[in-house]
């Protein structure tokens, strides 16, 4: 198998690897925090402004993690650089 | 190939420099800003007749002083212009995303990057500004100087994730609908665009807490001596004594 393939098989397998993974870990961090935040909004619903604020800023930093992981599967599908190097070697 | 980000998109060329899609949009979104904010500040009203732009203005500004206010637990005077400032350009070039041949210049990591670093250089200027460079320097080898590297480290990292948090946000709404459009042409890809809208917003609101967050936690005088307290208390009782009227506004 030559090395275009290869890098291209490897890429996408573990562009789908990284999502999947990826995204397990802040699935079940998010749920805790808004399982959390909700119960809190129950027990004191006068103090649900700051709640909900915090659980904003809390999920999109929990949530920053998969994105991270998305951006890495994005460059590996659409934008690889060992690919672009492969192909600029086989082209000239 | 799938466009991951406006910058490959070159419009035109003067000289040298080709013109991309990112500088042109932004360019755009400044445009309507700063016309937007001329047209309706140029004949302001005290009266009780205002209005409905300059309605929609206070409406923003007070809005925006109030969550400063909230997050920082400081007098949001000094950091409205430039929290004011990232929150309002992320939130319309997130928005205009809807607009048919506009692509958001947030979507491009160069223009994340760019804000990211305008945070990264407001934390120590809002901090210095505050405390004075000893004070504010002495927070790096707090508790101990062996935290020294990793205060830096932490520093260098969450700007990382401050520009790469908006830039996937934003480009994941992008690719999503053009792979729907592939798949499902018809009314599918409104809804997305739609639950973009939502996202575009909650970002530009995060990106604007997160960086009061961090310009609050350098400014704040901090430590756990006396002057921390003292400090904190002038802060803390306006607010408490401000806080019932703003939690008993949306029960009501």
């Amino acid at each position: 198998m030559d090395s275009l393939s290869l890098i291209g098989m490897v890429s996408i397998i573990t562009a789908g690897i990284t999502l999947a993974i990826g995204s397990i870990g802040p699935a079940f961090g998010e749920a805790r925090a808004v399982a959390q935040a909700l119960a809190a909004i129950a027990q004191q619903p006068d103090e649900s402004a700051t709640i909900t604020r915090t659980l904003f800023v809390g999920l999109a930093m929990i949530e920053s993690t998969a994105i991270y992981c998305f951006v890495l599967a994005m460059i590996l599908v659409f934008a690889n650089p060992f690919w672009n190097h492969f192909i600029g070697t086989a082209g000239g | 190939m799938m466009p991951i980000s406006p910058d490959a998109w070159v419009l035109f060329r003067i000289g040298p420099f080709a013109v991309n899609a990112t500088i042109v949009f932004t360019w755009v979104v400044m445009l309507i800003l700063v016309a937007g904010s001329w047209l309706v500040t140029r004949r302001l009203s005290t009266g009780p007749e205002i209005s409905r732009w300059q309605n929609l203005v206070e409406v923003l500004v007070t809005g925006m002083r109030d969550q400063i206010r909230a997050v920082s637990r400081q007098e949001p005077g000094v950091y409205l212009p430039f929290v004011g400032t990232l929150f309002l350009f992320i939130a319309s070039s997130n928005l205009m995303a809807v607009v048919p041949g506009f692509s958001p210049p947030t979507g491009s990591l160069s223009t994340t990057t760019a804000l990211a670093i305008c945070v990264f250089i407001a934390v120590p200027a809002f901090g210095i500004l505050r405390q004075g460079p000893l004070r504010y320097l002495r927070h790096y080898v707090r508790p101990t100087p062996l935290m020294l590297p990793f205060n830096i480290i932490g520093e260098v990292s969450r700007t990382v994730a401050l520009a790469v948090r908006l830039y996937g946000n934003i480009m994941s709404g992008t690719v999503l609908v053009a792979i729907l459009l592939s798949l499902v042409p018809f009314v599918f890809p409104i809804l997305m665009q739609l639950l973009g809208m939502l996202t575009g917003m909650i970002q530009a609101y995060i990106f604007a807490v997160l960086a009061m967050v961090y310009i609050a936690s350098a400014a704040q005088t901090s430590g756990g001596d006396a002057a921390s307290a003292h400090g904190a208390a002038p802060g803390d009782a306006p607010r408490s004594a401000r806080e019932p009227g703003r939690t008993a506004a949306p029960d009501a």
